[in-house]
């Protein structure tokens, strides 16, 4: 009797352990709605909370710079007070906390829903497709005339763009890319750091990797990390991840990265970073052996001016030729044209803001003085073809680059960016991609199980995807 | 009052007790069954469905039937991952069993009366208090390729190289294992001390008379005599070990890595759930309680084997 009560209680331990490992799927709330509409009814036109889902301080930071109704101390914009929602994107985090919420926008309290949300290049299309209709027209709902965005990048229209001819998006900045190396490590390897040479001598890829075999003879690294040229070669595919049988395709441009990548790391080459790795950032500092990096104008601002620096900002650092590494960089176009991220604000569907919402936007993406600001203070590549030209023609210089102008390069690079061959499923498999083949180069499995790697890892992430036979 | 009103005929029969001892013992069985066997139940039955979200869409509740348990079984990862959980576990629970006794033992050893017991026991014990999540962040900046512990070794001349602690699955593991038995120790320690503290002192002293050694007073007392807290510890670390889970998604940022090895079988059923495909995670979950179940029921069973036995041998 005893041994059976004795047998119940270990069954009983190891029921709730199991138990606890899953949530019923069942219980969405769906009563809510009514109350919804009542405090829709009673609350004014305009919503008093405007909420934010974004990934990073990225648009905090501009709107605090370039929004002057917006006070970042109070987080309001005059009696309307900003929730800032931050969910970091890794391993798809930021996307399911924004589905999460997109799916209950429609039974949320007025001041509980989405206003505004940010989404990246490589999930847009999940976020701007017809069928989903979560981010409202920016013409028709909104209000943004067609001639307010006349001056912008036509691509960053067009990938926001559902399949109706819908604009369900805009954006701020274009992100044509560029290779951004070290003027010292130029000046003492190469014997010039003016971009017109150095780009000569990394015109295709065979002149990168010569170089690159130059840089390892001198005792540096022509590059911080496994991923620094992804984007160089995932842009430049001939088809999409995933073709319309939901089967996940692997470019032959793919190959060639995980091919180059790995002959680099053997060769020594490149550091052993994985991206965003302390390791990898600290490269980028004067101490720094590392060439150069491949990244858009956002990639200069957000991540290489602060690890650039000694001194950094917080503690009293200025953005200015002196403090490590900063101003001790230049760009030029690199071996292979391509773009990387880029944000777009979308309205959400339900939101009660919406005249703020097209307030921000016009100010934020239409608007040429806060384009050119954008430029000159952040070192943004701005979504404004009239200001980056005036600029690219003006005797303007940027600090970081050494007083380089690349707004020029850039602005007819981006004239060439093409984003049809993106699809929804870009995040989670570029991610994937890479972080299964980091077991590839540092050498603990072959190509094939690191491929076979990806495509299980796929398949959890995505179940609706399929290995091609 | 009721029973003053009663009828003589019922007084008779006496009054009944029990139902007060069923009323107070029926929070726990509601509190379960709301929140434990509901769950459960349902738990079985979504692991029947298709039913996940593709993008925004929520493809499903489809009826498979065994479907989402044939994929986990043919996929061929579960043993994979069940046998990294296992690996990582036992590389743990040994030397966590085997210096909790030794310490356990010092502890409570009446002739070697080790002073600051209480300090000792708070220190052993301080590790436990951390986060996991917290510790796995430290071991991540501590082990990293950059990290302190390299340059400690590298001064040292031990490596010329920094080593990449979670590119190598020996040391990934290693080091999930070595944190796992730190953070454990002080408790299975003071588990074990209260199950030798529970035997009579006077076997002890009678063995002692008899002229046998510590070690015979040991293993001839102390270890037959601890048996059920030494089932206990077993239990509960085996139910802990499978469901081993901040540790290494902090230390390896979730992916498992190298090649998947540290891959353990919740982190697993995070991934399912993290893509919110609750048929997958259902199964997994199912599977899981199968196997805790089992470990549970042979591990009762190997350690009661002999308990009918009276008289001794």
């Amino acid at each position: 009797m005893k041994k059976l009560l004795a047998i119940c209680l270990v069954l009983a331990l190891a029921l709730s352990m199991a138990a606890c490992g899953n949530t019923p799927a069942s219980t969405a709330p769906v009563s809510t709605s009514e109350a919804a509409v009542s405090s829709e009814a009673a609350a004014p036109a305009e919503g008093k909370v405007l909420r934010i889902y974004c990934w990073n301080d990225e648009f905090q930071r501009r709107l605090t710079e370039f929004y002057p109704d917006y006070d970042d101390t109070a987080k309001t914009i005059g009696d309307v007070k900003v929730e800032w929602v931050m969910t970091p994107s890794d391993n798809n985090a930021y996307q399911n906390a924004l589905d999460e919420a997109l799916l209950n926008q429609a039974t949320n309290a007025a001041d509980e829903k989405i206003d505004l949300f940010l989404i990246e290049a490589d999930y847009a299309l999940k976020y701007t497709a017809a069928d989903v209709d979560v981010a409202m027209d920016v013409v028709k709902d909104i209000g943004v005339t067609a001639a307010d965005m006349a001056q912008q990048y036509q691509y960053t229209r067009d990938i926001v763009t559902d399949e109706n001819g819908v604009q369900r998006g805009i954006s701020w900045q274009g992100c044509p890319g560029v290779f951004i190396y070290r003027r010292s490590i130029a000046k003492d390897v190469l014997g010039t750091d003016d971009p017109v040479e150095v780009q000569e001598t990394m015109a295709n890829w065979d002149k990168f990797d010569e170089t690159a075999a130059t840089m390892a003879a001198k005792g540096y690294k022509m590059l911080g990390g496994y991923d620094d040229t992804y984007r160089t070669f995932s842009n430049n595919v001939s088809a999409t991840w995933v073709n319309d049988k939901n089967e996940i395709v692997i470019d032959d441009a793919m190959m060639k990265w995980v091919d180059q990548t790995m002959e680099f790391t053997e060769k020594g080459y490149n550091a052993p970073n994985i991206l965003w790795a302390p390791e990898w950032a600290a490269t980028m500092g004067k101490d720094g052996k590392t060439f150069g990096y491949f990244g858009p104008a956002w990639f200069i601002d957000f991540v290489m001016a602060g690890n650039s620096m000694d001194v950094a900002t917080a503690d009293g650092g200025k953005a200015e030729a002196g403090n490590g590494a900063y101003g001790d960089y230049a760009a030029c176009a690199g071996p292979a044209g391509y773009f990387w991220g880029g944000t777009w604000m979308c309205g959400a569907t339900g939101s009660d803001n919406v005249s703020l919402i097209k307030d921000i936007m016009l100010k934020m993406c239409c608007d040429e003085a806060t384009a050119t600001g954008l430029t000159k203070s952040c070192n943004e590549f701005a979504n404004n073809k009239k200001a980056m030209n005036a600029i690219a023609a003006s005797d303007y210089g940027s600090a970081f680059l050494g007083g380089q102008n690349v707004i020029g390069a850039m602005a007819a690079s981006a004239d060439t960016i093409d984003m049809s061959k993106t699809s929804p499923y870009d995040q989670g498999l570029n991610e994937g991609f890479q972080t299964a083949f980091h077991d590839y180069f540092n050498g603990s499995v072959d190509k094939e199980t690191a491929l076979a790697n990806f495509y299980k890892e796929a398949q959890v992430k995505y179940p609706e995807l399929k290995i091609p036979a | 009052m009721s029973q003053m009103t009663a009828t003589p005929l019922k007084k008779k029969k006496g009054i009944s007790y029990a139902k007060w001892g069923y009323i107070f013992i029926a929070p726990f069985f509601i509190v379960y069954a709301i929140f434990s066997l509901y769950p459960l139940l349902s738990t079985f039955y979504y692991s029947l469905f298709e039913h996940y979200r593709s993008g925004l869409k929520v493809i499903g509740p489809y009826f498979v039937g065994l479907e989402n348990y044939k994929a986990l079984f043919t996929g061929g990862d579960l043993l994979k991952y069940a046998g990294n959980t296992f690996v990582i576990w036992i590389m743990g629970f040994i030397p966590q069993i085997i210096v909790s006794m030794l310490l356990a033992a010092w502890f409570t050893d009446l002739r070697l009366r080790i002073r600051a017991q209480g300090f000792f026991k708070t220190v052993i014990y301080m590790p436990n208090l951390i986060m996991a999540t917290a510790f796995a962040m430290l071991f991540f900046t501590l082990f990293s390729i950059g990290g302190p512990m390299n340059d400690i070794l590298i001064d040292l001349h031990i490596i010329s190289q920094p080593i990449d602690f979670f590119a190598r699955t020996g040391t990934t593991r290693g080091l999930i294992a070595a944190m796992n038995f730190l953070m454990w120790y002080g408790n299975t320690t003071i588990l074990v001390m209260a199950g030798i503290m529970g035997i009579d002192p006077s076997l002890f002293e009678a063995a002692e008379i008899d002229g046998a050694t510590s070690g015979q007073a040991f293993r001839k007392i102390t270890l037959p005599l601890m048996r059920p807290i030494l089932i206990y510890v077993m239990i509960t670390s085996m139910i802990g070990g499978i469901q081993m889970f901040d540790v290494p998604q902090i230390l390896t940022n979730g992916k498992g890595a190298p090649n998947a090895t540290s891959t353990t079988l919740v982190m697993f059923l995070n991934n399912h759930l993290f893509s919110k495909n609750y048929g997958m995670g259902g199964a997994l979950s199912v599977i899981l309680f199968i196997i805790s179940a089992a470990l549970s029921v042979i591990v009762f069973f190997a350690f009661n084997y002999q308990s009918d036995k009276k008289g001794g041998n």
